[in-house]
């Protein structure tokens, strides 16, 4: 019954990169009130230098993140049993536990190790889950992470995103000798790796749809340009260093393409796609106004984009081809931009002002578009959607400090990431 | 001919040099700018942002006053706008003289916002305001060849803070002097 999955945890994520300092400290702030209690029971564990990676803890804070999850303090147990048959199941009920997670971090070769869990339903005594996954040493974290998001998308049948990464800016020192870096870390801020360092600004973080590459824009010239970057690797191609404004990359979801916005010489922003084989580009919008912010559809025939063509900036979409008409998405406010699909296209995130501030709203796609403002921060920007959808990531301040922190898509939970140094900027959640 | 160019930068250098460092002052007001323009565009532009301290103050005097209209190389803007405000016209009209009497100057204009608002969109406001100063100066006959732009948005700020008082420094352009 047990099934094996041999993970090639290869964690060396980026060959060139520096292991940053900064690591992100997670704070729920909002929970939700009917967080199912699950306890994790710390895992029976070898006697070497392995057994000094929690494999139990990091799980439960992989769970308690999610804000749908109460995980079980673990001073709280009277008993660690680590396999199903050692669970007294009456007792564990009695403390209020709906399921319980019980395992084993065993040596397998030489840096090689098997986590065995078993998941059970602590009313039922039902087992849910029982698998074993292989990892080297690096890999236990990814491994834990997808032992979380396999008890997550269990109980809850959603898809879990404990084992995704993110990308985001982080900047150091002050002005005007500031110092950009663009960090990739785990989804839980952990083993954030530096992947481009500059003194000149870095912005806008894009992943590519199979997770290899990301695309950003670096002034590192004193003129922004478009790069690709391979993550293994550390190579990076500059795809887009037309004169003027080369800005806003967004893959198109067959990783083929980027939309760009790029600029006239009298300065007229305008959305571009530009194919990274051929280099044919393609001119998508024709307006005087601002056209920036693109995003693409998943099927990639659409484009949903900011433009300020009627007075203030606000959300649009339009065909992704050439001399195709824009239809105008947001009426409420003054200021609505920056938008972000979510995975099943049923939700926009965005950047929207209200009460003279800059937060996230949601705008419903499927029934009469109805605005949902998640978060009540002040500079509340750069919302980017988790690939199951449950979470928005985004950038905020926290007393003049740019911290990164999560909404759940309903609003109902959120936390903040906390990190001990840097500003923090333009969070992009990679896919799964 | 290749002398006349260096005596004419001499000239231009000597003119624009009163005050000629590129030590920043953080007690400055935005008016009172006292960086000189560079005639080695690599230089400028790295020290073109200035550290100014959150508490500056900003009700210094404008054009006309001792370091003159050219020794100013910032034009500050008001939120959401890419307007030249009035005030502004002296320094804008005398960079534009400098550039028309000395041709082969170069000046590199480089949008900025403040910290609030998308960081993309923001980019386009910065060129919006770049653009702005860039169509003052074609009007007063500068040639398009001298004028290049470039917007950094919300990234390089002058000031930090999450206040008016920094930005008000950082809804700006600076004119960034190159060969």
């Amino acid at each position: 019954m047990i099934k094996t999955k041999s993970s090639l945890l290869a964690l060396g994520l980026v060959l060139f990169c520096i292991q940053s300092r900064a690591e992100l400290v997670v704070e729920v702030t909002k929970g939700q009130a009917e967080a199912i209690p699950i306890a994790i029971v710390p895992f029976s564990s070898p006697e070497d230098a392995a057994a000094s990676f929690d494999v139990a803890q990091l799980v439960s804070a992989d769970l308690a993140r999610s804000g749908r999850f109460k995980a079980m303090d673990r001073k709280d147990m009277v008993d660690q049993p680590h396999t199903g048959a050692g669970i007294g199941f009456d007792d564990w009920r009695r403390l209020h536990n709906d399921y319980i997670v019980v395992g084993q971090t065993q040596i397998e070769g030489p840096d090689r190790y098997n986590i065995t869990f078993e998941l059970y339903n602590v009313l039922t005594r039902q087992r849910l889950l029982a698998y074993q996954i292989s990892a080297n040493k690096p890999g236990l974290r990814l491994a834990s992470h997808q032992v979380a998001d396999m008890v997550f998308e269990k109980i809850l049948g959603i898809r879990g995103a404990f084992a995704t990464r993110i990308a985001y800016i982080s900047v150091l020192g002050h002005v005007p000798a500031r110092d950009y870096r663009l960090i990739v870390a785990d989804a839980d801020g952990e083993n954030p790796h530096v992947v481009m360092d500059s003194k000149e600004p870095l912005m806008s973080p894009a992943w590519s749809p199979d997770g290899q590459n990301l695309a950003y824009v670096s002034f590192e010239d004193k003129l922004p340009s478009v790069y690709v970057q391979f993550l293994k690797t550390g190579e990076r191609h500059r795809v887009s260093a037309r004169a003027g404004v080369n800005q806003a990359p967004a893959w198109s979801p067959d990783g083929k393409k980027l939309a760009l916005t790029l600029s006239t010489r009298d300065g007229n922003l305008d959305i571009y796609v530009l194919d990274l084989a051929t280099q044919a580009l393609t001119r998508i919008t024709d307006d005087p106004g601002i056209d920036t912010e693109p995003q693409w559809s998943k099927d990639g025939t659409t484009l949903y984009f900011t433009s300020d063509r009627a007075g203030g900036p606000q959300i649009y979409r339009v065909p992704a081809q050439s001399g195709a008409k824009p239809t105008r998405l947001t009426f409420q406010g003054s200021y609505n931009a920056r938008p972000r699909l979510s995975p099943d296209e049923s939700q926009l995130a965005f950047v929207t002002q209200e009460d003279g501030g800059y937060r996230i709203a949601t705008m419903d796609l499927r029934g009469g578009g109805d605005v949902q403002v998640l978060t009540k921060g002040h500079f509340d920007v750069s919302p980017s959607y988790a690939p199951n959808g449950a979470e928005i990531l985004y950038a905020s301040r926290d007393r003049g400090r740019g911290i990164l922190a999560l909404v759940s898509a309903d609003g109902r939970v959120q936390e903040r990431l906390v990190s001990s140094e840097g500003e923090l900027q333009e969070p992009a959640w990679g896919p799964f | 001919m290749k002398r006349i160019l260096s005596v004419a930068l001499l000239i231009t250098a000597a003119v624009l040099g009163s005050a000629c460092s590129k030590k920043q002052d953080v007690s400055e007001p935005p008016s009172a700018g006292t960086e000189v323009p560079s005639t080695t565009s690599d230089e400028g532009a790295s020290t073109s942002s200035r550290a100014l301290g959150g508490d500056a103050e900003t009700e210094g005097g404008m054009a006309g006053d001792a370091s003159g209209p050219l020794g100013k190389r910032v034009i500050y803007f008001d939120f959401d706008k890419s307007e030249i405000k009035p005030e502004f016209a002296d320094i804008v009209a005398f960079h534009a003289r400098n550039l028309t009497s000395h041709p082969n100057l170069h000046v590199k204009l480089e949008g900025n916002t403040d910290e609030r608002g998308t960081r993309e969109y923001n980019i386009g406001l910065g060129e919006r305001r770049a653009q702005a100063v860039r169509r003052a100066l074609l009007l007063q006959g500068v040639a398009e060849s001298q004028l290049t732009t470039v917007s950094f948005g919300s990234e390089r700020p002058a000031a930090e803070g999450d206040d008016e008082a920094a930005w008000s420094l950082n809804r700006r352009v600076e004119l960034v002097y190159g060969p």
